[in-house]
């Protein structure tokens, strides 16, 4: 990720202490994890308890019809907030690295709210926000909220993924493309798009996995009866534990590990960057 | 010369002569065309991010009317001198204690960890950064709920300790384990910024430290510690804010007694149904986010 | 290759200025360009030689002014409607594509069929001598390889005039050299008018038929390398081009002018008298030697000094000879080590009459 030499390397006791730190933090991360794994096999009630090998909280996973349900909401909500929130974020990071125009501080601000305000916080504007207009503008609670709720955090992270490349990216590319007899469109569909792809790729990827993730706001904007995967889960904890929870889990972990790689590998595959 | 031949495209020419009128005119519709750009994404944050923000500070002025609805009416500001009871001093003070503790742990983690990455060769380091960014991109939830079964009565945990003879261990709804489920939940955001920080650092800048008979100690102290604040202060702003507003670890984790300032605003909402001092709370969440970024962007930070 | 009579410039700007906000980038500069010259604009950074340069080229539109290729008012045409194309400053190839794909995109975007355009593309990829490379990104290439790929991008439209931004800044001298002799070549084979700017004096007088000078957004002055470098209009073009000794003096009658430190110098010039002037002398044309020497007829355009430096180049020797409170740079011929003079040493400079240059102050 970078041509730095960098730092040399600390010796003696210091290094070792550093090596096992690093160790550590890794165990950290992977050993919940991997147990979760481990667990989501086992033939036993109690789910930290190891009781022999079974496939069976899969197969309860594979008849519930509600979970199943929840993860078709999920998938759905996700794709659709994804491909909005995608469009408009590139469309803003483009409009604030590559023009000027009047409100380009506020829009700028306003762009940057939604990634630092805490989930909790934004889960109560959009309760208020929506028990106030939802009736005006004929939106029901349930996949219409949800979605537009996931869209008003997604854009940013999206133009804030999409506007690192385009800063990146040499400007004068698009001047070479128009001096060559490009349309501002053709500048754009055959340079400026093709060059930011990662780019967007990378951010598609983010809302696709923070609308997967969320559980405050889609909670507070769900209606009865309408519920997403990690809310299903959450309620699930929280009602009392059962194994079925756990295979949920590794099949929510498995996904999200296969996008990441799928993403590392296009990535690779088009010599980008990591994002 | 020899070249394939290729009928000429030379465009049509029409006569304009430039004036600064043309020039202004030509300017406004480069701002114009920016400023359709940015109008879908503009009125989609002013609609359903500004408004509804707005909403909550207008909601925490209003008044809770018998029904357990609210009425915006009677502006007033007693849901803001609530805050100033015994109950939500304890709630703020917990959830404060709690966000720094976690940043502090966090820190101390990931301070060593960036820089023994940033030590390494580059391919390491590449490949040191993919497995941090594993667990960033795995779904939170599922990593609290992993914690839950380790924790557990007669999880692995208790298990472990149990055979070498300390005895169960009784973590699950303490503090302690809604500490160690933020850390392991934002441990990443703390790692990520440090390493970049440090990552950029001159190596030579150190070298030269040594050189000037600093000893270890004195050239973390006096040059890696200032020339990687930046980073310092930034993992720092993105732990603490979601700590501090941490809502599905201290639920999963967290016991009864252990209730934070997330889990309380929710409360407001969704059970006690106080639309109006829930209100509040979010504004005062909303404002300690805030004074907590100018302070990273005065400090020169540049990207969250 | 153009119909055109001979007598419509390439390009022709009148009056043109361009300002940003309150800066004035180009103040009113007019200048022709013929048909099939080699053209520099020459210029310390920030006179605004690329600015004017993006003007021609449509990626700027002149506040005000007038802007012609070929006859035709330009001035506020975009880019992609002008029949020039540019090599531009550290190419600004496309990364994502190929040496084909890159030399073949002008051609694309005017609605060139595919294969025709792939197939004009391979003639100017054989021009730039890169056959075999067409298939490689811009990445895998050479600093020098990548500065005929754009090249040969900007030529594959034909473009009536190709403009240059510092085509040659980013290679080193043995290939910049090397490359100066190719793309002058290039341009007489192509008969296409070549405006290319730069900062390099050097790289302008060598390739160039005629050079502007510009500073701080005015032109100075348009001419031969030759005009530029014996006739400047002022202190900034003399300095500017090559080295000079700039003496400051007034203007005295029987043309006559009297140096600032009182020595009196016969040296005709059109200059009103009492009018403060500088005079301008190149190293090269001052002889050195001892007091005794100065020939008969150079008895006026003559100085008595003490040498106060010398430096051995290699191909000559570069004197300091102060005068009075004056210090004057003296090139002469390497003679052998007995013959030079050294620090210390009494001795007289003079020059030929035609040699040296007067400026206004």
């Amino acid at each position: 990720m970078s041509t730095n030499a960098g730092i040399t390397q600390p010796r003696g006791l210091t290094r070792g202490l550093l090596s096992v730190n690093a160790w550590l933090v890794y165990l950290f991360f992977y050993a919940p994890i991997v147990l979760l794994i481990i667990f989501s096999f086992s033939d036993n009630r109690n789910v930290g308890v190891w009781g022999g090998f079974t496939l069976d909280w899969y197969r309860e996973f594979g008849d519930s019809q509600p979970t199943k349900a929840a993860l078709w909401n999920s998938i759905q909500i996700a794709v659709a907030s994804t491909l909005i929130s995608v469009v408009l974020g590139t469309m803003g990071a483009l409009a604030l690295e590559r023009f000027k125009f009047r409100g380009k501080q506020v829009f700028d601000a306003l762009l940057y709210l939604p990634i630092i305000i805490p989930d909790v916080t934004m889960a109560v504007m959009m309760l208020l926000f929506f028990s106030q207009i939802a009736g005006w503008l004929g939106l029901s609670k349930g996949f219409a909220t949800i979605t537009l709720s996931h869209i008003a955090f997604s854009i940013s992270f999206v133009s804030v993924v999409v506007r690192a490349r385009l800063a990146g990216s040499d400007d004068r590319l698009e001047e070479a493309a128009l001096d060559l007899y490009a349309t501002r469109w053709q500048a754009f569909r055959f340079v400026t798009l093709p060059l930011i792809m990662p780019g967007i790729l990378g951010g598609a990827l983010l809302a696709f996995t923070l609308s997967l993730d969320d559980v405050v706001i889609t909670q507070f904007v769900a209606g009865p009866g309408w519920t997403t995967l990690p809310v299903f889960v959450f309620g699930l904890i929280r009602k009392g534990v059962t194994p079925l929870i756990n295979s949920v889990s590794v099949v929510m972990l498995l996904a999200s590990t296969a996008l990441v790689a799928v993403s590392l590998i296009a990535q690779r595959a088009r010599g980008g960057d990591v994002v | 010369m020899t070249l394939t031949e290729i009928p000429e495209t030379a465009p049509e020419l029409p006569v304009q002569v430039a004036t600064p009128e043309l020039e202004a005119t030509n300017e406004r519709n480069d701002r114009r065309r920016g400023f359709l750009m940015a109008l879908p994404a503009f009125s989609f944050l002013t609609v359903f991010f500004a408004l509804p923000l707005v909403l909550v500070v207008v909601y925490s002025f209003a008044t809770r009317n018998r029904f357990g609805g609210t009425d915006l009416s009677g502006w007033n500001t007693d849901s803001y001198q609530e805050l100033g009871s015994d109950l939500v001093r304890q709630v703020l003070t917990r959830s404060l204690v709690l966000a720094v503790i976690t940043t502090v742990i966090c820190l101390l983690l990931a301070y060593p960890f960036a820089y023994y990455m940033a030590t390494r060769k580059i391919g390491i380091r590449n490949l040191m950064l993919v497995f941090v960014m594993i667990p960033f991109w795995t779904n939170f939830l599922v990593r609290n709920y992993a914690w839950y079964v380790i924790l557990g009565t007669d999880g692995p945990l208790s298990q472990v300790t149990e055979t070498v003879g300390i005895g169960p261990t009784r973590l699950l709804f303490t503090q302690a384990a809604v500490v160690l489920g933020l850390v392991y939940g934002f441990l990443p955001f703390m790692i990520l910024p440090l390493y970049a920080s440090i990552e950029r650092i001159d190596g030579r800048l150190l070298e030269a430290s040594r050189d000037l008979y600093a000893t270890g100690a004195q050239s973390f102290r006096h040059v890696l510690l200032p020339l990687s604040l930046p980073g310092v202060v930034a993992g720092s702003i993105l732990v603490f804010i979601p700590s501090l507003g941490a809502y599905v670890t201290p639920e999963i984790l967290g016991g009864a007694k252990t209730t934070l300032l997330g889990s309380y605003i929710v409360t407001q909402f969704l059970t006690a149904r106080n639309f109006p001092f829930g209100a509040a709370l979010s504004t005062v969440l909303m404002v300690i986010m805030l004074s907590a970024t100018i302070v990273y962007f005065r400090k020169g930070g540049r990207t969250l | 290759m153009n119909t055109t009579a001979p007598t419509t410039p390439a390009v022709s700007i009148r009056e043109v200025t361009k300002r940003f906000g309150d800066v004035t980038a180009v103040d009113a500069v007019s200048l022709d360009i013929a048909d099939g010259e080699f053209f520099a604009m020459l210029g310390p950074s920030g006179c605004g030689k690329t600015t004017t340069l993006r003007m021609i080229a449509g990626l700027e539109f002149p506040t005000e002014g007038s802007l012609q290729i070929f006859g035709d008012e330009v001035g506020t045409l975009p880019p992609n409607k002008r029949p020039v194309n540019t090599v531009f400053q550290n190419y600004a190839l496309f990364p994502h594509m190929n040496v084909l794909d890159n030399v073949s995109f002008g051609l694309r975007m005017s609605g060139v069929e595919k294969k025709n355009a792939a197939m004009r593309a391979m003639d100017l990829i054989d021009l730039v001598q890169l056959t075999g490379m067409e298939k490689r990104k811009p990445n895998q290439l050479s600093g020098g390889q990548q500065q005929r790929v754009a090249l040969a991008r900007a030529l594959v439209n034909k473009p009536k005039v190709l403009l240059l931004d510092e085509p040659l800044g980013a290679l080193d001298l043995k290939l910049r050299q090397e490359m100066q002799t190719e793309l002058k070549t290039l341009q007489r084979e192509l008969g296409v008018s070549f405006v290319f700017v730069t900062h390099d004096q050097e790289e302008a007088l060598t390739m160039s038929d005629r050079i502007a000078v510009m500073h701080d957004g005015e032109l100075l002055q348009v001419g031969s390398a030759e005009e530029l470098y014996e006739r400047p209009v002022n202190r900034f073009v003399a300095d500017f081009i090559g080295q000079t000794n700039l003496l400051p003096a007034t203007v005295a009658e029987n043309d006559m002018i009297v140096l600032d430190n009182g020595s009196k110098l016969l040296c005709p010039n059109p200059h009103a008298v009492g009018s403060k002037v500088s005079m301008s002398l190149r190293p090269e044309s001052i002889r050195i030697g001892t007091r005794d020497a100065i020939p008969a007829p150079d008895q006026g355009t003559s100085l008595q000094g003490v040498v106060s430096d010398m430096s051995y180049l290699g191909h000559a020797l570069l004197y300091t000879v102060k005068v009075d409170g004056l210090s004057l740079e003296v090139r002469s011929e390497p003679v052998s080590a007995d013959r030079r003079f050294g620090p210390g040493d009494d001795v007289a400079v003079w020059w030929d009459r035609t040699a040296d240059w007067v400026v206004p102050d």
